[in-house]
C-alpha cells in the first residue's frame, strides 16, 4: 500500500514520472504549504514496487507490502 | 513488492531544500542506510557549508557543523579520538572540490577511516548559482553568464578519478540520482562504504550526481533529462576503486 | 608524581599538555615551534592519544575542532604566519563554543617575517585572533616553568568557558633549556567528558549538535554571553606579577621574554639608586588594567613599554589606563633582533635620567 504524506510534498513530479504503472498524477488539492501533491488514480494497479518512494527526495511516500488492494 | 519507511534520522517536516533537489534525496538515502545498518545513534554527520548546511535543521542524528571545505579535517579529529563511531562528512562540490581540495585529498591519502558523501550539482547553490569547479563546459552560471569557458576557467574537476589514483582509499564510486536504478545503486554504494568503515577498512568516498533546479533555471523534471544528456556523459557513474573485499 | 627535568620550553609545553589531559594534537611544521609537534608525535601515542601532522595549519585547527567537539582535550601549536591561517578555525571554535589550546611560539613579522624570536603577535593574540569580534584568554609565560604551569591549567579555563585559550610565547623561551618541575598526570575518565560534547562515551543517549552558525536572535544572545564572559575574566582571572612597585618612579610594563631582560636591568638600576619597578602581565587578555590604572601617578613619572617588537603593540592598552597622567615611553627590538641586557639597561637609564621623552 502506498501512503503519501501530502504535507511533505513539494510537487517535484518525480513519483509521477517514474511510476511504471502510470497511476500517480498531481492532484488538484493543495497541501498545508500550498503545493499540489500526487494522488493515486487506480490503486488496483499498484504493484508496490516502491519506485515512487525511491525517487521522492523528501521521503513523503511510504510503501507497505500486503496492504495493497491488488 | 517492496517496502519503504521514512527514517527517523530526518525530521518529520519537509527538508530545507528546494522542490526536486536531489540533495534532499541524497540525505534521505544516507538516513535509510543508517537505519538498515542500525547505526543511527552511532553515526555522526559532519555538515559542511553550502546547501548541505540545510541539514542542520533536518538531520536528527549527532552532527557537527564545520567551516567551508574543512569537513574531512574535522572528521579526522573526530574519528581519531572516537574510532567506534560511524563518521561521515556530507559535502557539496564547491566545498569539497574547491576550497576543501587540500583537506579531501589529504584525508583520503591518509586513509582516514571515515566516509565522505559528495553531492555534486555543478554549482554553488546556496550563494546563488556561481561557477563551481565541477560546472560543465558551456554551462551558464552567475559567474559564467556566457557558459563556462575552459580557456579561462579550466575543466570540470573529476573527483572520483582523482581520489582513486591514491593508494589508501578502499572504495570510490559515483552514482547519478536521476533514475530509480541510479538511486538504488547509490544506496547500495553508501551501504558498502559505511560497512567498510565499520569493518575498519579505511577511507571511502561516494559521489552522488545531483541537480539544482533553482540555479539551473529548470523544472525538477527538466533537470533529470539535462543530467542524462550532459552531466552523466562527463561524470561517468561507476565504481572507480573497490578494495573492500 | 611531579618530577624535575631539564627541558626546552617547547618540549615543556608539550609534556605539560599531556599531563593536563591533552589527547589530541594536530599541527603543521613551522619554526620556531617544531619541538612541540615533534615531541607529541611520539608522546601522545604513549598515553593513548592521537597525533596528526596536518596538511596545513587550516586543516590542523579544524582537526582540533573535530576532536574538541568530541570532548577530547585537544591542541595545536604554530607561529605567527601559521596562526594567521588558523584564524578561521579559531573563530569557529569560539562560535561553536569549543575549548582548545592554541600555542603561538612567536617570531618576527609581518608576513613570512623572520624565523627568529619576536613579540610581534600581541595585537593578533589579544584583539583579532579571527573574524567576528571574539576573544580568547591569552597566557604569556616568561619561563619554561610558568609555561608548564599555565598549560597545565589551560583546559580548566577552556572547558569552564567553552572557549579556546592561547599561549603566546616567543621563540627564545620556546627554545632555551631550563629546569622545570612537571606536575602529575591528570587521569581523566569517560565520565569527565563534557555533557555538551558529541561523544557517546559519557552515556549521552540524545541528539548532539554543535554548530558555528546560528539564527540571528540566538547569535546576538551568544555575542552578549561572550561579552559578559570577557567582563567576568577581568574580575576573576587576571594574572599579573608586580616587581619593586611600591616606591617606583618609573614603571616598566613588559611580558614574556622582555620581562626577564627588564628584571636584570631594573636590578642594576636599583643598585644605582634609580627607583624602577615593573608590571608583568601574565594574562594579556584579560589585560591587567587595574594595577596600571591604580598606580600612584603623583609618584610615578613615566611608564616604559618594553617589548621585543617595534612599534610597541601594548601601548594603547597601557595608555587607556594611564589616562595621560604620565608619559609613556617605549623601547624595543624587532624583526628577530633580540633584546639584550645592555641595550635595555641603557634605554631605561636614558629615560629615568630625563635624557629622552618620547611619550
Amino acid at each position: 500500500m502506498v501512503q503519501i504524506n501530502e504535507n511533505l510534498c513539494k510537487n517535484c513530479g518525480y513519483c509521477v514520472k517514474f511510476c511504471p504503472k502510470k497511476i500517480l498524477e498531481i492532484g488538484t488539492v493543495r497541501n498545508r504549504r500550498g503545493q499540489f501533491y500526487p494522488v493515486m488514480t487506480d490503486e488496483e494497479k499498484c504493484i508496490t514496487c516502491a519506485i515512487c518512494a525511491t525517487m521522492c527526495p523528501e521521503g513523503a511516500i511510504e510503501v507497505t507490502e500486503g496492504g495493497s488492494k491488488a | 513488492m517492496a517496502e519503504y519507511k521514512r527514517s527517523s534520522m530526518i525530521a518529520e517536516s519537509p527538508s530545507g531544500y528546494c522542490p526536486g533537489c536531489l540533495h534532499a534525496l541524497a540525505t534521505r538515502l544516507v538516513s535509510d542506510v543508517l537505519d538498515e545498518l542500525g547505526q543511527g545513534d552511532n553515526s555522526l554527520n559532519v555538515i559542511s557549508v553550502g546547501c548541505s548546511a540545510l541539514n542542520l535543521l533536518y538531520w536528527c542524528g549527532d552532527n557537527l557543523s564545520v567551516a567551508h571545505g574543512r569537513a574531512p579535517a574535522a572528521a579526522t579529529g573526530i574519528k581519531r579520538t572516537n574510532p567506534e563511531r560511524l563518521v561521515f562528512a556530507y559535502q557539496g562540490d564547491g566545498d569539497l572540490a574547491a576550497i576543501g581540495l587540500s583537506e579531501i585529498m589529504s584525508a583520503a591519502n591518509r586513509g582516514e577511516n571515515f566516509t565522505v558523501i559528495f553531492a555534486n550539482n555543478q554549482t554553488y547553490g546556496m550563494t546563488g548559482g556561481q561557477m563551481a569547479p565541477t560546472t560543465l563546459i558551456g554551462q551558464k552560471t552567475t559567474t559564467t553568464v556566457y557558459g563556462r569557458d575552459p580557456q579561462t576557467t579550466g575543466y570540470p574537476m573529476k573527483m572520483c578519478e582523482l581520489i582513486s589514483t591514491l593508494e589508501a582509499p578502499v572504495y570510490v564510486a559515483r552514482f547519478a540520482l536521476n533514475s530509480p536504478k541510479g538511486v538504488r545503486d547509490a544506496k547500495a554504494g553508501i551501504k558498502k562504504a559505511f560497512q567498510a568503515q565499520l569493518d575498519g577498512k579505511g577511507f571511502t568516498f561516494v559521489e552522488l550526481l545531483t541537480n539544482c533546479p533553482t540555479n539551473w533555471h529548470m523544472t525538477p523534471l527538466q533537470t533529470l533529462d539535462y543530467m542524462n544528456t550532459n552531466t552523466i556523459p562527463y561524470f561517468k557513474p561507476g565504481v572507480y576503486k573497490d578494495k573492500t573485499e | 608524581m611531579s618530577e624535575k627535568k631539564f627541558m626546552k620550553g617547547n618540549e615543556a609545553i608539550a609534556e605539560a599538555a599531556v599531563r593536563a589531559g591533552c589527547r589530541f594534537f594536530a599541527g603543521y611544521p613551522i619554526t620556531p615551534q617544531n619541538e612541540i609537534p615533534e615531541y607529541l608525535s611520539w608522546r601522545l601515542p604513549e598515553v593513548g592519544g592521537s597525533y596528526v601532522q596536518g596538511e596545513s595549519e587550516i586543516a590542523s585547527i579544524n582537526m582540533v575542532y573535530g576532536a574538541s567537539a568530541m570532548g577530547t582535550r585537544a591542541m595545536t601549536s604554530s607561529s605567527g604566519p601559521g596562526i594567521s591561517l588558523k584564524a578561521e578555525g579559531i573563530s569557529y571554535l569560539a562560535a561553536a563554543m569549543l575549548p582548545a589550546l592554541i600555542v603561538n611560539i612567536s617570531r618576527g613579522g609581518p608576513g613570512l617575517g623572520s624565523i627568529q624570536p619576536a613579540q610581534s603577535d600581541y595585537l593578533q593574540a589579544t584583539k583579532a585572533l579571527g573574524h567576528g569580534g571574539f576573544h580568547a584568554m591569552v597566557f604569556a609565560p616568561n619561563s619554561a616553568q610558568e609555561a608548564v604551569d599555565l598549560v597545565y591549567q589551560a583546559w580548566d579555563y577552556a572547558e569552564r568557558d567553552r572557549n579556546p585559550v592561547l599561549v603566546l610565547m616567543d621563540g627564545c623561551l620556546g627554545n632555551i633549556m631550563e629546569e622545570v618541575e612537571l606536575p602529575p598526570m591528570k587521569e581523566l575518565s569517560d565520565e569527565d567528558l563534557p555533557e555538551w560534547s558529541l561523544t557517546r562515551r559519557n552515556g549521552r543517549d540524545y541528539q548532539g549538535n554543535i554548530t558555528p552558525i546560528y539564527t540571528e536572535p540566538i547569535l546576538e544572545g551568544i555575542n552578549a554571553m561572550a561579552g559578559e564572559m570577557y567582563k567576568a575574566w577581568e574580575e576573576e582571572d587576571v594574572k599579573v606579577e608586580t616587581f619593586l612597585l611600591d616606591d617606583a618612579e618609573y614603571v616598566v610594563v613588559a611580558y614574556g621574554i622582555a620581562s626577564r631582560v627588564a628584571k636584570e636591568a631594573i636590578m642594576e638600576l636599583r643598585k644605582e639608586g634609580f627607583k624602577v619597578g615593573m608590571i608583568r602581565p601574565i594574562t594579556l587578555f584579560p589585560f591587567p588594567k587595574k594595577v596600571i590604572h591604580d598606580l600612584d601617578y603623583t609618584r610615578v613619572k613615566g611608564i616604559i613599554d618594553l617589548e621585543m617588537t617595534i612599534p610597541a603593540q601594548m601601548r594603547d592598552d597601557i595608555a587607556l589606563q594611564v589616562m595621560e597622567r604620565c608619559p609613556i615611553h617605549e623601547y624595543g627590538r624587532s624583526g628577530g633582533c633580540l633584546l639584550d641586557d645592555e641595550g635595555v639597561y641603557d634605554a631605561i637609564k636614558e629615560i629615568v635620567t630625563g635624557g629622552v621623552d618620547n611619550g
